[in-house]
């Protein structure tokens, strides 16, 4: 069992919230409030939402990033706010992409600090006016963002300590390429024609008949 | 920088030190560059990731139950508690339901988790002001629990005992008695621990009145479980947002006052006797519940039982299909917590109709409280520093992911 707010409760909450200046829409699904922001407005909404007395949303619980490459904005901001006095929690959602930075929160919320550093670090997210913008978790001297989805799982560089040098040294990667299974399946079912539409009948999995 | 073991001083008599990323009071790899003012601490600038491993994009090439296991790995020191946000989660994308039964054990061994949690952390803060008897009595104790975890799950540590639907097993019946037993014998054990360290005049004068958190500053710096708690603010997942069967079981949640080290403290040492309380309720509602499923019967998500496959050809597609490509959760997106020892732990989960997650965000509790360090420590003296770590209840496993 999960804790759960009625639906009709939520949706009350992001019909407040979608009238905020800089709010663009909002959605209820799995029990969720999730709202869109526009980014360069998210100091000013989040701190309607912190202040505001119908919301008081006190704590900033997570920030992360989300990378979605196909769009032309590829990067999601996500924001989860916890009121301890109402109850409840949202999800605020920004998107950005490679070269626009985002607006810092930490004058709003001071946590933030990290987590932006952390978002930065993994997804090469700009976050503007933060103080201390550096690599948080990443080794010294790393080179790429981790996170994003054009990143291999495996990496670039590996080290190891040579015994020769006396020293860890670092190396493209050797390991071999992880196996990434695909499960898209012929028996699911072919897609056929449909009256007026041509004669498609691509059968899942053909496509890699001829590599 | 100081990267060499000398401190570098400067004409004004301020020097910056190098603390770690070995030492024994940074419960982990933690390296913190220390700006010394003769011994008041300036600034802080705690470098993590010396154990990043890559938790969250490892996990997005791999099936939703393979994953389970990487849970067990973040905060080592409680790994069922992890498990637990993340078999929530993804609960709460397919909409499963969990057996009572199931439910119980859950909140038996997040309650076991606690302890375990709760007993490394005190005792080790007594060492790190000085106290070395506390941790060999403690981890005595942690030995015994981690049996149990055994017992339940086959592995002492890195249980992978969670499933989306319940649990893996049912428990053993003496493994009830055994645990009912133990929740007997332990309040002798904790008084024993606390006659060591609650009135110990050395360990008050390391605790009390250092790291004070005020309200505001708990709230601020998104602050969760103990560290919330010690400064007052009535604020526990288990009972405001509660999850599986907690609202059937009968405890307190202790707060703390000034919001130093010793109430946290004071809070960590409460907290377990009143988890021994939800042990003991939940042994009870097991026994009462014999034979009952724990781990849910669609067949979709949970595999089928070894007996079934050797009868039943579509138990055995199941099988095949879950172990192979696994199932497929619906797109969306879900935020799922639990009270975790140290905090609220969380998932944030996106899906995108496929057998792996698409984004997987851990927040871990114990990374807002590090990223306090800074300003908690300063005006403190370099010995406080230690006792400060130690009372935040930092495990590198959860923060560095």
């Amino acid at each position: 069992m999960i804790w759960a707010v009625s639906d009709k409760d939520l949706n009350a909450l992001g019909a407040r919230c979608a009238k905020l200046k800089g709010v663009s829409g909002y959605s209820v699904a799995f029990g969720e409030v999730t709202i869109e922001a526009e980014a360069g407005a998210i100091i000013s909404v989040l701190t309607q939402l912190k202040e505001g007395a119908a919301f008081q949303f006190q704590q900033m619980v997570d920030l992360c990033g989300a990378d979605y490459p196909n769009r032309p904005k590829r990067f999601d901001v996500v924001y989860h706010l916890l009121s301890m006095t109402k109850n409840r929690r949202i999800r605020v959602k920004i998107q950005t992409d490679e070269a626009t930075p985002v607006p810092s929160v930490i004058p709003v919320y001071p946590v933030a600090e990290w987590f932006e550093r952390e978002a930065f670090d993994m997804y090469g997210i700009a976050f503007a006016d933060h103080p201390d913008l550096r690599r948080l978790l990443t080794d010294y001297g790393f080179e790429g963002y981790p996170l994003r989805k054009d990143f291999p799982m495996s990496g670039h560089v590996e080290v190891r300590y040579d015994d020769e040098q006396k020293r860890v040294v670092y190396e493209p990667v050797k390991a071999v390429e992880f196996r990434n299974w695909d499960f898209l399946s012929p028996w699911e079912g072919a897609e056929y024609a449909k009256p007026g539409e041509g004669y498609p009948y691509v059968i899942p999995g053909d496509e890699k008949a001829g590599k | 920088m100081a990267d060499d073991a000398h401190p570098i001083a400067d004409d004004s008599g301020k020097f910056t030190i190098n603390f770690g990323p070995q030492h024994p009071a940074a419960h982990g790899v933690l390296r913190l560059v220390l700006e010394l003012d003769g011994e008041i601490v300036d600034r802080v600038d705690p470098h993590i990731g010396l154990l990043h491993r890559g938790t969250e994009k490892l996990m997005e090439y791999r099936p939703y139950l393979q994953n389970i296991g990487y849970f067990d790995r973040l905060d080592y020191v409680a790994p069922m508690n992890q498990e637990h946000a993340y078999v929530l989660a993804i609960e709460k994308l397919l909409n499963l339901e969990v057996p009572k039964r199931a439910q119980i054990i859950r909140v038996l061994y997040s309650e076991i988790g606690r302890i375990l949690n709760h007993l490394l952390n005190v005792t080790t803060q007594a060492m790190d002001v000085g106290a070395l008897t506390p941790p060999l009595w403690g981890f005595e104790e942690r030995e015994k629990l981690m049996v149990f975890y055994e017992r339940a799950s086959g592995a002492r540590m890195h249980a992978n005992y969670f499933r989306p639907g319940g649990v893996r097993q049912d428990l053993p019946y003496a493994l009830i008695n055994d645990i009912d037993d133990w929740c007997n014998s332990f309040p002798a054990i904790l008084n024993d621990i606390e006659g060591l360290i609650t009135g110990n005049r050395i360990f008050k004068q390391r605790n009390v009145n250092i790291g004070i958190v005020s309200k505001q500053q708990a709230l601020d710096w998104a602050f969760t479980g103990v560290m919330l708690r010690g400064s007052g603010v009535a604020w526990d997942l288990r009972r405001n947002q509660p999850y599986e069967c907690y609202n059937d079981y009968e405890f307190d949640i202790p707060l703390g006052l000034n919001g130093d080290c010793y109430d946290r403290y004071l809070c960590r040492v409460q907290e377990m006797r009143e988890s021994l309380k939800i042990m003991k309720q939940a042994c009870e509602a097991l026994r009462k519940t014999q034979g009952e499923l724990v781990l849910s019967d669609d067949h979709k998500v949970t595999p089928p039982r070894r007996g079934e496959m050797k009868r039943s050809m579509e138990a055995l597609i199941h099988h095949f299909k879950l172990y192979t490509e696994g199932f497929h959760a619906p797109a969306g997106e879900v935020y799922a917590c639990v009270e975790a020892p140290k905090g609220e732990f969380g998932v944030y989960l996106v899906a995108d109709g496929t057998n792996k997650p698409y984004r997987c965000k851990i927040r871990a509790p114990g990374f807002p409280h590090l990223a306090a360090m800074d300003w908690m420590n300063r005006g403190h003296l370099l010995a406080d520093v230690s006792a400060i770590l130690g009372s935040l209840d930092i495990v590198f496993g959860e923060i560095d992911r």
